[in-house]
């Protein structure tokens, strides 16, 4: 490595000796009048050729370019903003909707249970005026049965009487001797044992 | 020392000698280097404006940037006003950068090192910006001699110091150009000829000032061409916006 550099530099030493002593002359070459015209005159060509090129050609495009971009970003934004717009009024009218469609349920499900209620409370007073008269008609057919049933006691009462005094002493009682003295007795404790 | 550093300035005739007249205008190695700058720059800005893609590429990026740094460096110097010369500071700063840094390859000729050219450059713009002066604001455009809010004993000085520095403004444009240009390329080919001469032992230290001077003017390269167009607006500026 060290020795390559080494070859390096002593072919550039030679390389550049040349150079180094070939112009030996005094002065500032920029002062050198002999080229003068010829930089001025190759100055203004390339110059001139160079500023009608850009402005007329270059420039203008760059300048559209840049334009352009800046539109086409400006109008990509506001396409953004504007469909995040539609997304917004789209969340809104969702969540409307949720709120409406919450809002039904809760109206259905009261109605419902409403109706259910009144359903409820209709088949219930149906069922009362059912039971009441139910027992209506029993109260009655009770006291049918009770207003019966002292009369119906005197008879077996009677009945029994006549048969047991008939085989107590083997003869016929008359009939409406018995009852009369049942009757008695039955007024006499009749509250006792029927009691109403 | 044996080098001339001077050399790498002079100028050559390439090809047979061309006559117009009494005047010599052959091409020579700096035409050569004009030629080259041009094209290049032709070429750079072709590709990077031909086809137009929402996402740029490297080129069409490079050319964009440029433009829109030159356009943003006309309108904070110049005002709105100065719209209309915005090709022509952009082909400006364009040549003269490129000229810079062609001259910064090792073997080129450096355009802008030669004083005619960087001379003919700063007339152009001066008297330029005095017709536009003169055009915008008529024979008002003096005003810009004469300062306002200075005591009348001191107006003839003043007038007269303003004047000097107002005709001394190609001067310095283009002294100011050529001769960092041409400062920095000699110090270069003189710390190379250091290396050469203080061989394999010692030139290890001139190399490496070598190489920081190199980078230095890559950017004393484009900041010479930077300022050269600045000043182009300031002056413009002068002319379009009269402030005085």
């Amino acid at each position: 490595m060290i020795k390559k550099i080494f070859f390096q530099s002593i072919f550039f030493n030679l390389f550049f000796f040349k150079e180094v002593f070939g112009a030996e002359s005094g002065g500032m070459p920029q002062l050198n009048t002999e080229f003068w015209i010829s930089q001025i005159f190759w100055l203004t060509i390339t110059f001139g050729v160079l500023y009608i090129i850009l402005s007329k050609l270059i420039l203008p495009k760059i300048s559209l370019n840049l334009e352009l971009r800046k539109s086409q970003i400006q109008d990509n934004i506001e396409a953004a903003e504007k469909q995040r717009e539609n997304s917004e009024a789209k969340l809104k009218e969702f969540d409307d909707i949720i709120t409406k469609s919450k809002l039904r349920a809760k109206n259905i499900y009261q109605e419902a249970r409403e109706k259910a209620f009144k359903e409820i409370n209709l088949k219930r007073e149906t069922l009362d005026k059912q039971i009441e008269e139910e027992i209506k008609k029993v109260e009655q057919e009770i006291k049918l049965l009770k207003k019966s049933a002292p009369g119906k006691i005197n008879k077996i009462a009677i009945e029994s009487a006549s048969e047991l005094v008939k085989e107590l002493i083997g003869a016929e009682v008359n009939s409406s001797s018995i009852s009369a003295i049942v009757d008695d007795l039955s007024k006499r404790n009749g509250d006792k044992y029927y009691g109403n | 020392m044996a080098t001339n550093p001077m050399t790498q300035f002079e100028v050559y005739r390439i090809g047979p000698e061309i006559k117009v007249g009494a005047f010599d205008i052959s091409f020579t190695n700096a035409s050569l280097f004009m030629i080259i700058s041009s094209l290049s720059i032709l070429i750079i800005f072709n590709l990077g404006s031909k086809k137009n893609s929402l996402l740029p590429n490297k080129i069409q990026l490079l050319a964009e940037l440029s433009y829109t740094f030159v356009s943003k460096m006309i309108s904070d110097t110049a005002g709105s006003k100065a719209k209309p010369y915005f090709s022509f500071i952009f082909s400006l700063f364009m040549f003269v950068l490129f000229c810079n840094m062609f001259g910064m390859i090792p073997y080129t000729f450096t355009v802008t090192s030669h004083i005619i050219v960087t001379f003919m450059l700063a007339s152009f713009i001066f008297i330029g910006v005095t017709i536009i002066g003169f055009l915008k604001h008529g024979f008002g455009y003096l005003k810009l001699f004469v300062p306002s809010g200075v005591p009348v004993i001191l107006l003839p000085l003043i007038v007269i110091i303003e004047i000097i520095s107002y005709l001394s403004r190609p001067i310095s444009l283009s002294v100011r150009l050529f001769a960092n240009m041409m400062a920095g390329h000699t110090m270069m080919k003189v710390f190379g000829g250091f290396v050469i001469s203080l061989g394999l032992i010692g030139g290890w230290l001139p190399l490496s000032f070598s190489v920081a001077l190199t980078g230095l003017e890559i950017l004393v390269a484009f900041l010479q061409a930077y300022v050269f167009a600045i000043l182009t607006c300031i002056y413009l500026n002068d002319a379009l916006n009269l402030h005085h």
